[in-house]
């Protein structure tokens, strides 16, 4: 190394002033230590914004309402015998897998079509179908909110030149249900197709070459050079939906606030119910990191899959 | 090079003038304290006006630099501040707290017996709600605020009550401090009576039955003039066997049926909407439905006219939602800031706010209800005479879930267990007692922990 061969030249010029390197200067000299104080600050923001609040809302969560004494899992037990909130996990789990299926199959339903636009007139398709994904969730779900607007529904209106009756849709169980799901696929499904779309672009053409070649039909070619090709990136996309998705609380929270009767609560609005506003930060601190354990499951064995495919390709 | 060093004994002395120089009393009026206040962010557009020229004027008298900060509940925001400063014991040393706030920071919050007691020798009693929500273990955490204080009375469409239900509700309340004919019979019964006329006439009354402040409002004052309690002031649930409770619930099952088929998902808006759009020929609600008429339809507004709650067996209630003013007790000027509150609630501020607002803010005392806007604010004139509470309505302020404890009651009242147990039954299909036996569950899981 060129910093040695310097230290070498020079021994023998400053020899008599000479001492041997301190620890503290072998450290610093070390690779390790440079990467490491190099991704200090990176440590540093991830402890700070990640760790550190993850570890303080388990720490609440383990505390009473007063948050004066320490109850353990308490507060988890309480939850599981509450009604609303057994709703709450089912409704969570139904919003979030069926908003994510959707999304997935609407994304690479869109990103084939768009795959198979000549190039020219790809970008503004592209652009277009991205806008959704684009605008913050808070302020198009209003806009949604406005289309379904209990007394005033603009697609009511709409409705109502067909002579369709008006349909009650943050007003009623299933329609309020899948309002939600709606806007939640709505705002997601472009987020699915850029992903897919990439993914798509990277698939040598020399597979399908080959597939014609063997005679396959589309589907075929669907089944067994295109999924395959995309498994990883469909793995990862699903997984950060899925996290992502039962997360959602704008959608919930402008669109039916949870109502009516809570059918519609996902964990964060109802974490936010119970623990900000109903000030039990403890046992929203709960709900919030119900699902965490789970969903750290299913993230790791599809990261796992992910790495052990990779290691097959690059075998 | 010269010696610049200086002496020690210079030193002290020049540090002894600089500490001295900070605490000097303020010359030529500068302000020496800095008061931060956040208050809530008026519906009112012009309403942050008073706060602002009320604590401009205090602050000049008192040489304090008061620095306002309006934050609006849009998103909770406000909640969501006090949450935060709360954790971090730091922040702004007023604070606007919403009902039931004052119950979750109590330990937090500086008492501030000596101020209300001043302000109730002066203006007597204060309103019982705002008692119960601003005491904590015997004292006082909190002072009720003008700025934003409502009560949720029956705005009417006098003629289409007339018209439809044969009510003339001008002639039963009138502008005046009396009853006129009738008023004695605006019963819970005769308002189904006209609810169901007024759907038939295809203008519904609006009356939301979702899970905002409106609907939980109106249903608790509902459930108060049945004597329904779900709970006894210790918090022990009093729904088995509770014959009160299973009549106002049949009442407002039997009522639900006669208001539009969507309002479990109203919101706040939702009804003010009703009564503006001219669908509505009645909502509880304070002024600010009928002022928006004002401006964007005037036609309806002038035929509005408020009235009070109707009564039931255990008599008239009427709903009221007060904002508090806290003072934490990390807070630097805390001195300062019971003095400007204190001000702030004199009859002359509160009068002040309540005009900036057009007779929107309700200041927390009875003594109190006879400012002049009531009187003057129209089209029509009178039509907000009866929004606040006076005597001759025979009535009680009332806030839904009282007596419970305050850390239970809040829990009740923003999950909105008494519009969700009606719901259950009239939307859900649920018997009776199955929704009752639900909110039984409910409240003792609300307990625990």
């Amino acid at each position: 190394m060129a910093s040695d061969a310097t230290i070498a030249h020079a021994a023998p010029v400053i020899a008599p002033r000479a001492t041997p390197p301190t620890t503290l200067q072998k450290m610093a000299r070390r690779r390790s230590t440079i990467a490491f104080l190099l991704t200090l600050p990176l440590l540093a923001v991830i402890g700070g914004l990640v760790a550190w609040p993850a570890a303080y809302a388990i720490y609440l969560s383990t505390l009473n309402r007063r948050m004066t004494a320490f109850i353990g899992l308490e507060n988890y037990a309480i939850l599981l015998e509450n009604d609303t909130f057994r709703m709450v996990i089912w409704q969570s789990c139904f919003f979030a897998i069926t908003a994510v299926i959707l999304k997935a199959l609407i994304g690479f339903w869109l990103a084939h079509m768009l795959h198979h636009i000549p190039s020219k007139g790809q970008r503004v398709w592209r652009g277009m179908l991205l806008v959704p994904w684009v605008i913050p969730p808070a302020l198009s779900t209003l806009g949604w909110w406005w289309m379904f607007e209990p007394s005033y529904s603009s697609i009511n209106w709409l409705l109502a030149i067909f002579s369709v009756p008006p349909v009650p849709w943050l007003g009623e169980m299933w329609w309020a249900r899948i309002s939600v799901i709606i806007v939640n696929v709505w705002y997601g499904a472009p987020f699915f197709m850029i992903m897919y779309l990439a993914a798509l672009k990277s698939v040598p053409d020399q597979l399908y070459e080959a597939a014609d070649i063997d005679g396959a039909t589309g589907w075929q070619r669907l089944r067994y050079v295109t999924l395959p090709m995309m498994r990883n990136i469909i793995s990862i996309t699903v997984l950060f939906s899925l996290i992502v998705t039962f997360a959602n609380y704008d959608i919930v929270r402008v669109l039916t606030n949870g109502g009516p009767r809570d059918l519609t609560h996902v964990f964060a609005s109802y974490a936010f119910q119970v623990g900000v506003l109903s000030g039990n930060i403890p046992r929203g601190a709960a709900v919030s990191l119900f699902m965490f354990p789970l969903l750290a499951v299913i993230a790791f064995f599809v990261l796992r899959g992910i790495n052990e495919r990779t290691k097959e390709i690059g075998a | 090079m010269a010696d610049t060093s200086l002496p020690r004994r210079g030193v002290l002395a020049a540090g002894a003038g600089l500490v001295a120089g900070l605490h000097a009393p303020a010359v030529f009026g500068q302000a020496t304290t800095t008061l931060r206040c956040a208050f809530w962010d008026h519906w009112v557009p012009t309403g942050n006006g008073a706060l602002r020229q009320l604590c401009g004027q205090w602050g000049e008298r008192n040489r304090v630099n008061v620095q306002l900060d309006f934050i609006n509940t849009t998103g909770n925001q406000l909640q969501l501040t006090a949450a935060a400063q709360a954790q971090s014991r730091s922040g702004h040393d007023i604070i606007s707290l919403s009902p039931w706030d004052v119950g979750t920071y109590a330990d937090q919050l500086e008492p501030v017996d000596d101020v209300m007691n001043r302000l109730i020798a002066k203006y007597g009693p204060a309103n019982q709600v705002a008692e119960y929500l601003a005491k904590h273990r015997g004292g006082w955490r909190a002072i009720p605020a003008t700025s934003g204080t409502q009560n949720k009375p029956a705005l009417c469409r006098f003629d289409l009550l007339q018209e439809h239900a044969g009510l003339d509700v001008r002639a039963m309340w009138p502008a005046e401090n009396r009853k006129g004919p009738g008023a004695d019979d605006w019963t819970w019964e005769t308002f189904l009576r006209a609810a169901e006329a007024c759907h038939r006439a295809n203008v519904p009354f609006g009356l939301p039955m979702g899970q905002f402040t409106d609907a939980v409002d109106w249903v608790g004052a509902l459930f108060a003039s049945y004597g329904a309690r779900v709970t006894d002031e210790r918090g022990n649930p009093t729904i088995r066997n509770n014959q009160q409770l299973r009549q106002v619930m049949d009442y407002a099952v039997r009522l639900a049926r006669f208001l539009p088929n969507d309002v479990w998902a109203w919101d706040d808006a939702s009804n003010n909407r009703a009564l503006i759009s001219g669908r509505s020929a009645l909502v509880f609600n304070p002024p600010s439905a009928w002022a928006v008429a004002k401006r964007d339809a005037p036609q309806v507004a002038e035929k509005c006219w408020t009235i009070p709650m109707p009564s039931g067996p255990q008599g008239r209630f009427l709903a009221y939602l007060p904002w508090n003013s806290g003072i934490w007790s990390f807070g630097r000027n805390k001195t300062a800031a019971k003095n400007l509150l204190e001000f702030l609630t004199e009859r002359d501020s509160a009068e002040a706010t309540t005009n900036t607002s057009n007779g929107y803010d309700i200041p927390p005392f009875a003594t109190m209800s006879d400012f002049k806007v009531w009187e003057t604010e129209g089209p029509p004139v009178g039509t907000l005479y009866n929004y606040p509470l006076k005597p001759h309505h025979d009535a009680r302020p009332s806030i839904a879930f009282a007596p419970a404890p305050a850390e239970l009651a809040s829990q009740m009242y923003i999950q909105a267990l008494n519009t969700k147990v009606i719901a259950r039954v009239a939307q859900g299909g649920e018997t009776i007692e199955q929704a009752l036996g639900w909110l039984e569950r409910e409240i003792n899981n609300m307990r625990r922990g």
